[in-house]
């Protein structure tokens, strides 16, 4: 792997160079993309940071969960369809469990200052 | 031409006339003529259809017949004819205010308003429901149990997996109220729609191109709806209170309303809002819209997610 310059650096190389060269310059509507711009990087960047982690967590919830092993997008299909046919429940706390963990995650990564994580967390 | 065609309505000399930005499906331009201050609202050229828009001419009728009620919105000017040149448009007076949620939200301008606007919405949309029905244009009729069916043939059609989407839909399927008797509802009650005045509170309920009939707690559940509260930590509009919005309904007529059905609408609306958000991703994963914007969209589901778990744990 090429580790000069990191993924990491070369977002952050992209995203300096947004807010500070190329922002200043644009107006309304352009303006406004750039900010989304900036905050899709942003979600890049912490989807590479932390994503791995969260996605190994998740599949080892689900598998104790499943009671049997897959990987993570065969294991959430399957949970899927329980909890569509109701044969899982929120009111199993390991369903619970998983779902809330997995959720504040995923925010974590897409969306991290949502006023919904911070009341979730109690943060 | 637009400028000829306005002049043409002899509604005064058409000076300054300009559009004004956001309204995805309609466009919404300014202009004064004579001393009026008027707004246009018009379909844009080439759109064939609305998707789930009513069309203008309902929209107005629909907004007399409200300000009949006593509910708080534009003047109706004008309505637009088709030999007029305008295209399908009605024209409106201007209304003081803002509607930028974030504002009403956080601004200190609104801070001495602010306690008193959640009662407020509840007054307005207690009028706007008593609103009678005969004579009213033809507008579609649903119900929880219709409103669930559309939107999980729709998130089935994405071939999303999303767990607790899944968990809401299975708990919303199971728990669908009946409706008693269908009223008009606004469809789109929320903050962006609703204009406010800093000292008067609300000014004008906006937008109406969702209304339809249905169960009353629908629009009480949709301005509760987290990701309209733009920061805010309260839950109605994020700038007020439950106790107070279901108080305005009742000191508006309204029939009471139990806080539970308005929570089941308010988890219902997280749910729709976020298979709306898998929507617009889909315009930019279809190359329709090749925006960031649209891509970046998909993942503000996840905020619908995370209060969707918040409500049914609390409820389960």
């Amino acid at each position: 792997m090429i580790t000069s310059p990191t993924s990491l650096e070369l977002i952050d190389a992209v995203i300096g160079f947004i807010e500070q060269r190329a922002a200043p310059q644009l107006k309304d509507r352009d303006a406004f993309l750039a900010r989304v711009a900036v905050n899709a990087l942003a979600a890049v960047r912490r989807e590479i940071e932390f994503g791995p982690a969260a996605e190994d967590a998740a599949t080892s919830r689900l598998r104790a969960l499943l009671g049997h092993d897959g990987d993570f997008s065969d294991l959430n299909a399957e949970l899927c369809e329980k909890l569509a046919s109701g044969e899982l429940t929120l009111k199993d706390p390991q369903v619970a469990a998983h779902l809330k963990a997995s959720i504040i995650d995923q925010v974590k990564i897409d969306q991290p200052n949502y006023a919904g994580l911070k009341a979730l967390t109690g943060g | 031409m637009l400028e000829d065609a306005l002049n043409a309505l002899s509604l005064g000399p058409v000076s300054g006339l300009r559009r004004l930005s956001g309204g995805a499906s309609q466009e919404t331009w300014a202009f004064r003529a004579g001393e009026r201050e008027l707004i246009l609202r018009r379909k844009p050229d080439g759109v064939v259809g609305g998707g789930n828009a009513i069309g203008l001419d309902k929209e107005a009728a629909l907004i007399q017949a409200a300000a009949r009620q006593g509910a708080p919105v534009p003047p109706i000017v004008h309505v637009c004819r088709p030999d007029e040149g305008v295209g399908e448009a009605y024209v409106m007076g201007k209304v003081e205010g803002e509607t930028l949620g974030r504002r009403i939200v956080r601004d200190d301008a609104f801070a001495a308003v602010r306690p008193r606007l959640a009662r407020q919405c509840g007054e307005v949309l207690a009028h706007i429901h008593a609103t009678p029905l005969e004579g009213l244009p033809k507008l579609v009729t649903s119900d929880a149990a219709s409103e669930l069916e559309k939107y999980e043939a729709v998130y089935r059609g994405l071939g999303a997996k999303r767990p607790i989407f899944e968990a809401a839909f299975r708990w919303l399927k199971d728990r669908a109220p009946t409706m008693e008797k269908p009223v008009l509802l606004h469809g789109d009650f929320r903050n962006g729609n609703i204009m406010f005045h800093p000292e008067a509170g609300v000014a004008a309920v906006l937008d109406w191109e969702l209304a339809h009939l249905g169960d009353p707690a629908e629009d009480l559940g949709w301005i509760c709806t987290a990701s309209w509260r733009f920061g805010g930590a309260k839950p109605v509009g994020g700038f007020g209170d439950y106790e107070d919005l279901l108080a305005g309904y009742e000191a508006g007529g309204g029939k009471p309303i139990p806080l539970e059905r308005v929570l089941y609408w308010q988890t219902l609306g997280s749910l729709k809002w976020g298979v709306m958000c898998l929507i617009m991703y889909q315009t930019y994963a279809s190359g329709a819209d090749p925006s960031v914007e649209r891509a970046m969209i998909g993942r503000r589901t996840s905020e619908t997610e995370i209060d969707l778990i918040a409500l049914l744990e609390k409820a389960a």
